[in-house]
């Protein structure tokens, strides 16, 4: 089954140094049925450093991870902390030896406050029952060390996705745990908030803490980690430190190919597709303005880039085009006419789709499967009087699914066992089937592996070359520099500033009015 | 009952791991309803008889128009409490208008023949649910909590119309041109009663609707996923209210049809009927957070109850008896349910 594959580097072998190495898996392996998500890997973590571990979706970090924090058992192999083999069977025994994990997908309860969040199913006992001050008092000690002005008392549900993750790092940091991973902690982080996070891990390393890392944001792992290991499918394929390592080998070594997210279409761009004229978007809650009077014209054919930090008002102001929440003033004109009146679904009629943000809140009906979620959004055009029309709908279906590459193992299948970046590709498909003439997609690559999002990328400058306008919005610089023929930069939801494809990161990085990392 | 065979079909998946246990599982309603009539055959010479199931169907009609209505409403991710007292409301309703409508300003008493009784008496039962569907949707009331106030209302409604008496003269009179309100109820088309008949009609155009319809696709996916759902352009709201219309109307349909059948109309009836009707669409298989169920199932669950209680009464067995079967049929019902959707339904 497993293809003979050459290790880059040394891979750890024979018993571990238990000074050096507090945690190894030794030939651990996990089969679901058939399927082998994970085929004999050996992998150590370092006392007191960091460990990274790179990888595609679906190569096996996650269960890697979910065997080492306990949550699954491995089919074979072995785990050994500090020496001694060990069993976990649930995550709670794997808690009590001091490893704990902050989970890719938020685990919080939205209705509850971030104190009763970071402290659930292990309050704090006083003489009358919890006591409430004491955990107050921890979780501001929490927010004040990751820097976040975020008040003990919010309900989770009124935070931004952002803030979410960090109350998720602060619950795991409120542990005082030997080994914490860290599974993408930082996919809705700002660049200042990632920066924050890593002075917390360095300053938990110094205190002797291991830190597993997993990130698809490749060259931010890089500047947090001492040690990479890569994974490919289930199997282990380099282990280095970081002194002999690069992105380029990390790359090489994941998909085995160059990491390359295109460059901009050279097509001539057509008339306007989408105008936007001093849109003003309130927020609900008071305070200053979402989008704050912005005005942006996108060109058929045209792909353009909006760069902006968590808040900057990049998903309010595609919601407010789709449809989704309300402008209190300004324009959306698409070809020529007016549809700030119109309703989402006479929008995607015209002509103007949205791909949202969270593909599992917004995007996809998880009770249905692959085709019924692309036909989802042009029904009507299968639609023949009353009945739907199974031969059209299947034509539809089939070809959304050769348009967008979803690998899948026909149109009936539960969306559920789609990895999430062909997850992605159906969200996408599904809008691209309404035939429109502008899409937006906000945040289109969040959560997903390198080869599918040099696969979308690719779609979009393909789409674009047939006319198509494309607004996409990102938070990692380089995806701005690939495939858009202009890069906007959104700061407090106004544009901060304006470039053609041939600027550099640091330029955008600045406008966005975050910090450069020197 | 062929088509339940071919509930695999609908799901369209999983068609190459088709293990007895996945076969058992899928089609539980079906493999129950055999059960129920293998067993209670072997214990009573009358119950496998061509009059008895038809008696037995016709006891079932009543709770399987609530549940096809009901059906709706949960795929839709909702629960209406309220059809039983619309049933009992449509029903008075009905009586009343049967015993003839007088408008005071005019001194005259109206009286309508029966087939504007049975559309007034729908259109009534449509608007009670219409203002279910409304307040939930617009006001964003809980579903839950909505359906329990009509559900109260309209029985007080119902009480008050009558003053907590039964209408025992539906027939009407010939001279007034207002007989045949008993054809519901009565009548035969080639042995088959006509409830039975309604039943299926409705089950067949709501199936239909369900699976070959751009309403069911925009429901699926709305009970599914609202957000998803709305942002893929399917009017959510529209849909929501026109859930809660449809289940008040075929509440009314029922209505009618229990009237017709005891030749009476009361207000007391059709108590905790919803909750039978609610039993029928969970045992089906449909998953109560919304986006899964079927009609053929809907249809299998309120054959199972009505089957096994009216075989229970056949065979002598104390009704508290009755209530004790159908409550354990339900519990094992979800259960069931849980093991469906718990296992292929997060990884797949």
């Amino acid at each position: 089954m497993s293809a003979p594959v050459n290790i880059a580097g040394e891979m750890p072998e024979g018993d571990p140094d238990a000074r050096e190495v507090v945690l190894a898996a030794r030939n651990v392996a996990k089969s679901y049925g058939q399927v082998h998500a994970l085929k004999g890997v050996n992998f150590d973590i370092h006392r007191g450093q960091v460990t990274t571990l790179f990888g595609e979706n679906g190569a096996g970090k996650s269960t890697l991870m979910k065997i080492l924090s306990g949550v699954i058992q491995p089919t074979s192999g072995e785990i050994i902390l500090d020496g001694q083999p060990v069993a976990f069977n649930n995550s709670t025994e794997a808690r009590e030896q001091g490893i704990s994990i902050i989970h890719q997908e938020l685990s919080l309860a939205p209705n509850l406050s971030v104190r009763d969040n970071i402290f659930m199913g292990r309050e704090i006992k006083g003489p009358t029952g919890v006591n409430f001050a004491e955990e107050e008092r921890q979780t501001r000690k929490l927010m004040a060390e990751l820097e976040e002005d975020i008040d003990p008392l919010t309900p989770v549900e009124e935070l931004r996705l952002g803030q979410q993750q960090i109350v998720e790092i602060a619950r795991a940091l409120s542990v005082d745990s030997r080994i914490l991973i860290m599974d993408e902690p930082t996919s809705a982080l700002s660049a200042s908030e990632v920066e924050v996070l890593f002075k917390v891990i360095r300053d938990l390393t110094a205190k002797g803490v291991s830190i597993v890392y997993i990130s698809h944001h490749l060259e931010e792992a890089l500047t947090i980690t001492d040690h990479a290991v890569v994974l490919r499918d289930g199997n282990m394929t380099a282990y280095a430190p970081r002194a002999e390592i690069d992105l380029e080998w990390i790359v090489r070594n994941m998909v085995g190919e160059n990491y390359d997210l295109g460059s901009p279409p050279d097509t001539a761009l057509g008339q306007s597709a989408l105008s936007i004229r001093d849109l003003t978007v309130p927020d609900p809650a008071g305070g200053f303005n979402l989008v704050d009077g912005l005005s942006l014209d996108i060109r058929a054919g045209e792909i353009v880039c909006i760069y902006g930090l968590m808040g900057a008002g990049r998903t309010e102001l595609l919601e407010t085009c789709a449809g989704k929440l309300r402008a209190s003033s300004g324009e959306i004109v698409l070809e020529g006419k007016e549809v700030s009146h119109l309703s989402i679904a006479e929008r995607i009629a015209r002509g103007l789709a949205l791909v949202p943000e969270d593909r599992q809140r917004d995007g996809l009906v998880q009770t249905m499967s692959v085709g019924e979620n692309l036909s989802l959004a042009s029904i009507a055009s299968f639609t023949k009087g009353l009945f739907t029309q199974r031969r059209a709908e299947r034509q539809l279906v089939d070809n959304s699914i050769r348009e967008v590459t979803v690998k899948t193992s026909g149109p009936g299948a539960a969306i559920g066992s789609l990895s999430g970046g062909n997850q992605q590709k159906v969200v996408i498909g599904k809008m691209l089937a309404t035939k429109p003439r502008v899409i937006m997609l906000d945040e289109p690559s969040r959560g997903i592996d390198i080869g599918a999002k040099a696969e979308v990328f690719r779609l979009l400058s393909e789409e674009a070359r047939q006319g198509l306008a494309v607004i996409y919005s990102t938070s990692e610089v380089s995806e701005c520099l690939s495939i858009a023929h202009r890069i906007i930069v959104m700061h407090k939801g106004r544009i901060s500033a304006e470039f053609d494809s041939t600027v550099t990161k640091e330029k955008i990085m600045a406008a966005s009015g975050e910090s450069v990392a020197a | 009952m062929s088509a339940a065979t071919t509930t695999a079909a609908a799901n369209g998946k999983k068609k190459a791991d088709f293990s007895i246990g996945r076969l058992l599982l899928e089609g539980r309603a079906f493999f129950a309803l055999i059960a129920i009539i293998v067993v209670f055959s072997l214990l009573s010479p009358n119950y496998l008889t061509v009059s008895n199931l038809l008696i037995m169907s016709s006891h079932v009609a009543i709770y399987g128009i609530l549940a096809i209505g009901m059906l709706l409403v949960i795929l839709n991710g909702g629960i209406d409490l309220s059809v039983g007292s619309i049933l009992a409301l449509a029903g008075v309703s009905a009586g009343a208008m049967m015993q003839g409508l007088q408008i005071e300003a005019m001194g005259v008493i109206l009286y309508p023949p029966v087939w504007a009784v049975v559309v007034l008496t729908c259109v009534l039962g449509a608007l009670v649910g219409a203002v279910n569907g409304v307040l939930i949707s617009v006001f964003k009331v809980p579903a839950f909590v909505a359906t329990l106030g009509v559900m109260y209302v309209a029985r007080g409604v119902a009480l008050l119309m009558t003053n907590g008496l039964t209408y025992n003269n539906l027939s009407g009179r010939p001279e007034l041109g207002n007989t045949g309100f008993d054809w519901l109820g009565f009548n035969r088309i080639a042995g088959v009663p006509i409830s039975v008949i309604v039943l299926a009609v409705l089950a067949i155009i709501g199936g239909l609707m369900l699976s070959r319809s751009s309403f069911g696709r925009w429901l699926y996916a709305s009970g599914g996923n609202e957000r998803a759902a709305e942002l893929s352009g399917v009017p959510t709201r529209r849909v929501k209210i026109t859930v809660y219309t449809l289940s008040g109307m075929l509440s009314a349909v029922a209505g009618l049809v229990l009237a017709s059948q005891l030749t009476s109309a009361g207000p007391t009836a059709g108590v905790t009927y919803e909750l039978t009707a609610i039993a029928a669409v969970v045992i089906g298989g449909a998953a109560l957070t919304g986006g899964r169920g079927t009609m053929r199932g809907t249809m299998l669950g309120a054959f199972v109850i009505g089957f096994l209680s009216d075989g229970l009464v056949i065979i002598g067995v104390s009704s508290y008896w009755q209530t004790v079967f159908t409550g354990a049929v339900i519990v094992l019902a979800v259960l069931l349910n849980s093991l469906q959707y718990g296992r292929g339904g997060r990884k797949g």
